[in-house]
């Protein structure tokens, strides 16, 4: 039984990274902010590190980042990438909490869920991409910040706000514990 | 939506392409490393020199690459702009002097530290360049599995990125008549909805695509179990090719540069100061 987690992990990991990877290379979805996108892949890293944990959501975040990055051309921008994999960690810390596979996404869980990806991408944007930033590349301290501040928001509703539904619409699909009546 | 522009592989005779795969990842990740840790104007120079002579051997033609190439170069003037924006004495606080060669307006000064800085900062970003697309484009990607595993990697971190390679065109397609079907039906994504209207239709594509990834994880991990996987402590990979003379020579170079690049960052400082 173990085993065969061990295995789903692995192609979690994989299908995973895709997913991010397509969402974050091909999705264009205007945001408010002009000349910018609304960027999916991390609803669908919060919800994937919700249900198969913190080392999926590690990894998923890195290599579809990693990814991203390649296939634009460049050489990965580390800082960004790093940061990536720490908002998969930080939400898949809350995953025993959530138990998402059982079905049940009740209020307590919500803000569970919400909490989770407040703190996972303010840590991730507001501290770990700026601070890499200056140590790497050293940029200019009220610039990354600056950047680093506006991703935050914006992938904090995204991750919180579609990520939150899609969870919704997921433990709907699935048959609840005890959900089965005696007549 | 091409499926073949994601990494996009172009076999060669040559001799980048021979190199196996496990020597170029480490090639590219010392190179990396070495080209991170340095600001030393010589040091780059030097860099970028090995790069474009790799580059040259690899006989991928520019042409072939010049997509990559306009990307990078917008993000860098990109970048540049949001850099002098943001802080125009940037330059003046790391080098520590300040030779202001003419005033712009307001607080922006044009300064020789600042120019300085700009130009390390984009040559840093274009030393890499090259090798990043020599790793792309010269390896072959159902080697480089293989490769992950043989600089130490775990096999199952290995086996997920061959997962994602795979996948990702597979992925791509279902996206993409997701959400044309869903267009049909009426769900919007563009600039007319609301911001947080164009959220919740979002959810109405990601939702069907979710939902198939996971039947697919099912499946394949299914598959997989069924095949034995993971029960040993290693795997054997049928694209690992074994290193000869060349790999040693190139993986020489690496370590060799990334040891000049810290020597020099150690002795010297990070940062080259024609200033003072």
């Amino acid at each position: 039984m173990k085993n065969n987690n061990s295995i789903k992990t692995v192609v979690a990991i994989g299908i995973g990274a895709a997913l991010f990877f397509v969402l974050g290379r091909f999705v264009a979805i205007p945001s408010p902010v002009p000349n910018t996108n609304i960027s999916l892949q991390y609803a669908v890293l919060g919800l994937l590190a919700a249900m198969y944990g913190p080392v999926a959501g590690c990894l998923i975040g890195f290599i579809g980042h990693t990814l991203i990055d390649l296939s634009w051309g460049g050489s990965p921008w580390w800082s960004w990438v790093i940061a990536s994999a720490v908002v998969g960690i930080v939400v898949g810390l809350f995953a025993k909490k959530l138990q998402v596979q059982e079905g049940d996404f009740g209020k307590g869980k919500v803000v569970i869920f919400t909490i989770a990806n407040v703190i996972a991408h303010a840590l991730s944007w507001i501290l770990v991409a700026p601070a890499l930033d200056i140590l790497i590349y050293a940029e200019p301290v009220n610039k990354v910040f600056a950047q680093g501040a506006f991703a935050a928001i914006s992938n904090a509703i995204t991750g919180i706000v579609v990520g939150g539904l899609l969870i919704l619409a997921y433990t709907k699909t699935i048959a609840k514990k005890g959900s089965l009546d005696q007549e | 939506m091409a499926a073949k522009t994601v990494l996009n592989y172009l076999p060669r005779e040559s001799v980048i392409h021979k190199l196996t795969g496990t020597t170029k990842l480490a090639f590219f990740l010392l190179f990396t490393f070495a080209s991170m840790l340095t600001y030393n104007t010589w040091v780059l120079l030097g860099l970028f020199a090995v790069s474009l002579a790799a580059f040259k051997l690899s006989k991928i033609k520019f042409r072939e690459v010049r997509f990559m190439m306009i990307f990078m170069l917008v993000f860098l003037v990109l970048n540049n702009l949001f850099i002098f924006l943001f802080d125009p004495n940037q330059g003046t606080t790391l080098y520590g002097t300040r030779h202001v060669l003419f005033h712009l307006f307001w607080r922006y000064d044009l300064t020789a530290e600042q120019l300085f800085y700009m130009v390390n900062i984009s040559l840093k970003y274009f030393v890499a360049l090259p090798v990043a697309i020599l790793f792309i484009s010269a390896t072959n990607p159902s080697e480089f599995a293989a490769s992950l595993n043989s600089i130490g990697i775990s096999y199952k971190v290995g086996y997920s990125v061959a997962i994602a390679l795979r996948y990702i065109p597979d992925i791509q397609r279902d996206y993409h008549s997701i959400s044309q079907a869903q267009q049909a039906r009426g769900v919007e994504l563009g600039k007319n909805e609301h911001f947080f209207a164009r959220l919740k239709n979002s959810v109405n594509i990601l939702l069907p695509l979710i939902l198939t990834s996971l039947n697919r994880i099912d499946t394949i991990s299914n598959a997989m179990e069924l095949r034995g996987f993971g029960k040993d402590k290693k795997r054997t990979w049928y694209m690992k090719r074994p290193f000869e003379k060349r790999d040693f020579v190139a993986i020489g170079v690496g370590v060799l540069l990334l040891a000049v690049s810290l020597t020099v960052t150690i002795r010297w400082g990070r940062f080259y100061n024609p200033f003072v």
